[in-house]
Parts: C-alpha cells; sequence; structure tokens
C-alpha cells in the first residue's frame, strides 16, 4: 500500500506544478494539447528501426521541460514506474529478430535490439510529453480543452469526475486497507478471500457515495448537462506558437535532423 | 413566494426492504423559524430530510414547501427553494475547483454570467471563504470543505436551508465559526443533529423523533429540561445544561 500511498502524492504534486506561472503554463490549454498530440503522432509514426531521428524530439521536450520548470527527477521517476509496461512489449523483440543491421566497431547489433531500443525510446518521449502538458496545464484545463476541441462532454465530465474521486476513493482503500492491517498481526500477506471482501466493500461503499452525490446534484438543479464556465482566450501569441511548434515538429519528423548535423559536421571536419 | 412554509402531514416511508423508517410525521414550520430535528440513530431523521428536498416523494401523506405540494411536477421548483446541505462534504463538493462547485447551482439555473459571478462572490464571502476560489476541493480542512458546501448552497439564494449533521466531525474552532455563520442567517432552518449543545445556540425549536414518529414537538429550551422524555428518545441533556462536574454549579441556561 505505501506504493498508492506515494502515488496520491505524486498526484497532488502534478497539481502543484500545474500551478507555475511560466511561458508554458500561460499558454492556451488548447495549444498545448494539439501540440502534445501532434508530437505523439510524429514520435510513433517513425520506422521500427529509428533511433537518431528521435533524438532531436528529446531536445524539443528537454526545452519545453526546462521553460516550464519541470523537474526532471520527477518525470524520471514517473517513467521507472511505468517502463515495465514498454519492456514488455519490446523484450522478445532481440530474440525474434536476429538479424545483424549494424555495426558498432567490432560488436555487432541485431536488428531486434535497435527496435527493442527504438521502442523504449518512443515509451519514454510519449509519456514524458504527456506529463509535461498535465504539468503545465492541470488536469482539469486539459479536459476543458479537450473539450472544446470537440471531445464529447459526458466523456469530458467523466474524466474530471474521475479525477476529483480518486482521491477520496484512495483515502478511502487506505483506511480499510490500514483496518485490516493493524488487526492481522503477524500475517503480512493478504489472502484472496480477505482481498475479494475488501474489494467487494469498496464497490458497494463507491456505489453508495455515487448515489449521494447524484443526489447532491440533484438537489442544485442537475438536468443531465454539466455546465463549466468559459474561461479559455486564445490570444495571437498562442496561434504563434502554435505555428512554431508545428511547422518544428513536422520539419523533425520529414527531415533527419540528427543526421544532417552529422553530415554537416564531417564535411566541416573534411 | 411570500411565507416560505414546510408543512408535513402524516408522512410515511418504508424502504424496499420493509423497514418503516418513517411513520406517520405531522409537522409545520413557518417562514423564519429555526428547528432542530433530534433522534437517535435510525429514528428516520435523515429520511425526513430526503423528502424535504424531493429526493423521495412520500409513499403516504403529503409534503408542503411554500405554494406547492411535493411531486414529480414540482420537484425542480422545490429545489430551488430548498437549499440542503449534506453530512459528507465530500458529496457535495464535486465539480474540481471551489468557484466552479459553487457556480454549479445557478448554472443549473440558467443565470446570465454577470449574474453567476456575482452570486459566488458574494456566497464566498458570506462563508468566508474568497481565498480558496480556485482551489480544488480534495485539498481543503474538514471546516473549509464545510463552510464551502454551505456556500454551494447559498449561491442558488435558497429560501429554506436543510442541515444533515453540519457540526460532523469539525474541530471546536471550526464548529463556533459555523455556529456563528448559521446564527447570522434569516432563512427558515431545518438541522438534523446529535449535537444538542448547538441546538441550543442556533434553534428555538426542537422536534424530536422516535422510531419514526414524532415524540415531542416545542421550544428546545423546555424539551431538554424534560429529563423522562429525553431518556425514552436515547437523548442526554446538552452539556452546557448539565452541572459542572468539576465545579458542581450549573449554568444560568435553565
Amino acid at each position: 500500500m505505501a506504493k498508492i500511498e506515494s502515488a496520491f502524492f505524486d498526484l497532488s504534486y502534478l497539481d502543484t506544478l500545474a500551478t507555475g506561472k511560466t511561458v508554458i503554463h500561460r499558454l492556451d490549454p488548447r495549444i498545448k494539447v494539439l501540440t502534445a498530440a501532434l508530437f505523439v503522432i510524429c514520435v510513433v509514426s517513425f520506422d521500427k528501426y529509428v533511433i537518431a531521428a528521435m533524438l532531436p524530439f528529446a531536445l524539443f521536450l528537454i526545452t519545453i521541460m526546462g521553460l516550464g520548470g519541470i523537474p526532471a527527477i520527477y518525470v524520471m521517476k514517473k517513467l521507472a514506474l511505468a517502463s515495465p509496461f514498454a519492456i514488455m512489449i519490446g523484450i522478445f523483440n532481440p530474440l525474434l529478430d536476429q538479424q545483424i543491421i549494424l555495426h558498432l566497431g567490432s560488436m555487432a547489433v541485431s536488428g531486434g535490439w535497435i527496435s527493442f531500443l527504438s521502442i523504449v525510446l518512443r515509451f519514454c518521449l510519449t509519456v514524458t510529453a504527456m506529463l509535461v502538458l498535465i504539468a503545465t496545464t492541470g488536469f482539469n484545463s486539459v479536459c476543458m480543452a479537450l473539450e472544446k476541441l470537440g471531445m464529447p462532454k459526458i466523456f469530458a465530465v467523466q474524466l474530471l469526475m474521475l479525477y476529483r474521486y480518486i482521491f477520496v476513493l484512495i483515502a478511502e482503500g487506505q483506511r480499510m486497507y490500514r483496518a485490516r492491517a493493524i488487526r492481522s498481526f503477524q500475517k503480512r500477506r493478504m489472502d484472496m478471500k480477505t482481498f475479494t471482501h475488501l474489494v467487494g466493500q469498496l464497490l458497494l461503499r463507491t456505489i453508495d457515495r455515487g448515489q449521494r452525490i447524484h443526489q447532491a446534484m440533484l438537489c442544485r438543479g442537475f438536468d443531465g448537462t454539466i455546465r463549466t464556465r468559459q474561461t479559455l482566450r486564445f490570444t495571437l501569441r498562442d496561434l504563434l506558437v502554435f505555428c512554431v511548434c508545428g511547422i518544428l515538429l513536422i520539419g523533425m519528423r520529414r527531415y533527419n535532423i540528427a543526421n544532417l548535423l552529422g553530415q554537416l559536421f564531417m564535411e566541416i571536419l573534411s | 413566494m411570500s411565507h416560505h412554509i414546510v408543512e408535513v402531514q402524516d408522512l410515511t416511508h418504508t424502504y424496499p426492504d420493509g423497514s418503516a423508517a418513517v411513520r406517520g410525521i405531522s409537522f409545520r414550520i413557518h417562514h423564519g423559524e429555526s428547528v432542530a430535528v433530534v433522534g437517535a440513530n435510525g429514528a428516520g431523521k435523515s429520511t425526513l430530510l430526503l423528502h424535504l428536498n424531493g429526493y423521495l416523494t412520500p409513499q403516504g401523506g403529503t409534503v408542503r414547501i411554500g405554494d406547492f405540494p411535493l411531486t414529480k411536477a414540482t420537484v425542480r421548483d422545490i429545489r430551488k427553494t430548498v437549499g440542503m446541505i449534506f453530512q459528507d462534504p465530500d458529496d457535495q463538493l464535486f465539480m474540481p475547483t471551489v468557484y466552479d462547485d459553487v457556480a454549479f447551482g445557478p448554472l443549473n439555473l440558467g443565470l446570465p454570467s454577470e449574474e453567476i459571478e456575482i452570486r459566488v462572490q458574494q456566497a464566498l464571502v458570506r462563508t468566508n471563504t474568497e481565498h480558496l476560489r480556485e482551489r480544488p476541493p480534495y485539498k481543503l480542512s474538514g471546516g473549509e470543505k464545510r463552510a464551502v458546501a454551505i456556500a454551494t448552497v447559498l449561491a442558488m439564494s435558497p429560501d429554506i436551508l436543510v442541515m444533515d449533521e453540519p457540526s460532523s466531525n469539525l474541530d471546536p474552532r471550526a464548529r463556533r465559526s459555523l455556529i456563528e455563520l448559521l446564527a447570522g442567517f434569516h432563512h427558515t432552518k431545518i438541522i438534523a443533529t446529535h449535537d444538542l449543545d448547538m441546538v441550543l445556540d442556533l434553534c428555538e425549536r426542537t422536534i424530536v423523533l422516535h422510531r419514526g414518529e414524532v415524540k415531542a414537538d416545542g421550544p428546545t429550551v423546555e424539551i431538554f429540561n424534560n429529563a423522562q422524555l429525553l431518556m425514552e428518545c436515547r437523548l442526554e441533556k446538552p452539556l452546557s445544561m448539565q452541572g459542572c462536574p468539576v465545579c458542581g454549579t450549573s449554568t444560568s441556561r435553565v
């Protein structure tokens, strides 16, 4: 449970980061959502053996993190936490694809290792992009931006509610877990039977709470649609930033900047 | 609406599992009155409150709020008139920020945006919570949550306030500021609670429920001095009316 507890505090930390006032924070959320989406599309659309051409994207992200004041350690911790998923996806590539496609000095590298690295790199880039998006925008503003961009309202509201009550749910789960832990003495592991009771209990409490929340909403005139205030303002500066980022991202996707730089460097040397 | 009367007549309610929670309750509350509903656990307080804002419709008997009898058709008007404050503020604060939550009701009423701004501001000032405006509700303390929950209801400008255990889970200071806040309201107030000391401070009239029936209905001080009645209904004299355990003297409230 220690893990869940720390994850809980990390979530609040993400919120704290989002209250910053840097250049990146001040941009319109819609710009940031669109740029992040473009970023992800560019990264995942690379060919499976590509590594070098993706590196400029990392540079792009690092720049934004620097401007937005997002601590790198925090992002790295989150990446490490989620990395097993990416590693599981790519781990068999080196076994399945043993064709040698690259020689680093005397060491031969198979296609499988290259594609595995490529997967891990993609994972790092996309997950970091999303973390940076939320850390500079705030979850609520991201939802609002998505809604403004045409996502059905019901999904936006669903996401907002999920985010609002995840804290209550975690606190509830923690209390139940502690209540079990202090009465189970030496028996440290939870057996299946206790676990099912605990989860079932949590579900029932959730349903009860859902009912009470619905009741509270009805009391204040809820009629099926949730209305939120509209505070998003789109300025010329936002448009400019979006254009620059868009051109930059598409350029980095289209041309292998790392390669071009390398060639330039070699030419200067020769 | 000139008179904000709450009238309940022979109200009965039986839950699907067969337990009769409310068995023929009748009372009439007039404009501006402040009434406490007290009783043991399971006496029917919560079920009664759920009828007052139209979450439950009467199975037997009638409920009249102001000029309307409570039916499916009038439920929307009644909810505008009656502001309900829940026991657990986490149930009531469901929006991402305090501002959004307070604006939720007025937005649903379809008010113009300047009016919403005014109402939200007034409600926040009234409950001393302007500084919490942009904060997410889950980061507030218990007392702050309660104050914001009251603000969300005030923003709807109800005539009648219905509260379920407003002083529960509050530290003494937060409880005191809540009592001061409520004492400043001129709404008709109906408060269900176990906090009998708060009742002494806030309500001139008390209704005692026992096993789904009205056991007593009258001036608060009179009821709290009836030791026999309190014992029968599993209640106790408020602490401030009991003798001091240290010096042995009784306070002047009796």
